[in-house]
């Protein structure tokens, strides 16, 4: 094999394993979605954040539009604060809504935004005060016992 | 008689804790040759970068070589990989997670990990080889009397060619791999192919898992290709050297991956999350 071919075939190699990374970087990674766009930070505190974790989806309506950066406990209100990177392409109330769900029944958790109706649209830095906690089983289960064993009782007398 | 006795049981003793102790010290001797010899080639390697063409050669000798065994083997791991994690994760009722399951071990350590392992046994023994026949046929020595040094003109080409192979192999591998399960998991079983795509992008990050794991793969191709060259230049030139040393180089570098992948998982998925 001469010299050249031996070129032609490294050069296929090489492009094949770049080409390789670059599937692995935009099909299964998800560095094309939200990391070169602009995006603004905005704040919630949440009671309690259940299962959530940092790069986790913020969704309005379904669509994903932006990715939690940071997860912190406020040492002075005992309350979870959640930065949220949002697209700068999407703009939002100032009185918006947010949730923290879960997709499907053991899926991940996701922060879920519900616009409001406010003129003003929520600027880099700003603060979502309303906010609804997860979800805990346990605490679901506690109340459903406690409400069941208060309609027994009920029943009873 | 009991004191007889006694002395050849100490005599025993000695020998052996004597044999441990050589065993111990050529090891250490070794290790210290071979980081010697590493540094020596790396501050030698100018001619490898210079003349490319060389360091080209064995590019397509170490990695175009042994692309069909990469992407063969990554195209079963991955369905298998899918065939398993999908019987696993139908039972909890969350088989959408399987793209998720066969990306992340893929990316994070089975790509870098077996490619590496192949790469061992296809190219590093031949590299091992090759080195150990030059020297047992005095090639080198050849090269020594014309004032080349055989380092710089041999064996730090085969080397960096190794060094350059590996990340594209084990990137090579692991998408084939994720192809692999794409198959198996949405053609063959039937797992709807939107939720297998999206709950893997979702789930696989370019920095912590992608990127983590080219940095292994780059170090498993820089650990195997080392081990394989100092080999080659450290064996007996005999043929049965040549070939002793051929089979350290398989079962050295596999234990340095296993060993290099747990110390490299360690540093890079402590976080958490």
């Amino acid at each position: 094999m001469n010299r050249s071919t031996i070129d032609l075939w490294v050069g296929i190699f090489v492009a094949a394993g770049f080409a390789g990374l670059l599937f692995l970087a935009l099909k299964v990674g998800n560095l094309a979605t939200f990391s070169t766009d602009p995006t603004y930070q905005v704040q919630a505190r949440f009671a309690n954040i259940g299962g959530l974790k940092v790069r986790a989806p913020v969704k309005s309506a379904g669509v994903v539009v932006g990715r939690v950066g940071d997860v912190r406990f406020d040492n002075e209100s005992f309350e979870a604060i959640v930065s949220m990177n949002l697209s700068a392409a999407y703009q939002f109330p100032r009185d918006t809504t947010a949730k923290i769900l879960t997709s499907g029944l053991l899926g991940e958790q996701y922060v879920g935004l519900e616009a409001g109706g406010d003129g003003m649209m929520l600027k880099s830095g700003d603060r979502l005060r309303l906010t609804q906690s997860a979800v805990v089983l346990e605490n679901l289960i506690s109340q459903f016992l406690f409400k069941s064993a208060a309609e027994d009782k009920g029943a009873k007398q | 008689m009991r004191m007889a006795d006694l002395s050849a049981r100490t005599a025993r003793l000695r020998a052996r804790l004597e044999r441990l102790g050589s065993t111990v010290t050529s090891l250490v001797w070794r290790l210290g040759f071979a980081s010697r010899f590493l540094v020596y080639m790396v501050l030698h390697s100018g001619t490898a970068f210079r003349r490319f063409r060389l360091t080209i050669a064995q590019v397509y000798f170490a990695g175009v070589l042994s692309l069909v065994i990469i992407l063969v083997s990554g195209l079963f791991v991955g369905m298998v990989l899918a065939l398993q994690g999908y019987d696993t994760l139908q039972r909890y009722g969350s088989s959408e997670a399987l793209g998720v399951l066969v990306a992340l071990s893929l990316v994070r350590e089975l790509g870098p990990v077996v490619a590496g392992l192949l790469f061992a046994s296809r190219a590093g023994s031949a590299i091992t080889a090759e080195i150990g026949l030059m020297k047992a046929t005095e090639q080198l020595s050849a090269m020594e009397m014309m004032a080349v040094d055989p380092i710089a003109r041999v064996v730090a080409p085969r080397f960096w060619g190794g060094v350059i192979s590996m990340p594209l192999l084990a990137a090579l591998f692991s998408a084939m791999g994720i192809f692999g399960g794409y198959l198996v998991g949405v053609q063959l079983i039937g797992v709807d192919a939107g939720a297998f795509w999206s709950q893997m992008q979702a789930a696989v990050d370019w920095d912590n898992d992608i990127l983590n794991g080219v940095i292994k793969s780059v170090v498993f191709g820089a650990a195997v290709s080392w081990i394989a060259v100092f080999e080659g230049y450290d064996a007996p030139p005999t043929a049965e050297g040549v070939s002793r040393a051929t089979t350290r180089t398989v079962v050295t570098s596999s234990l340095a991956i296993l060993a290099l992948d747990f110390i490299l998982t360690a540093l890079m998925f402590t976080g958490g999350n």
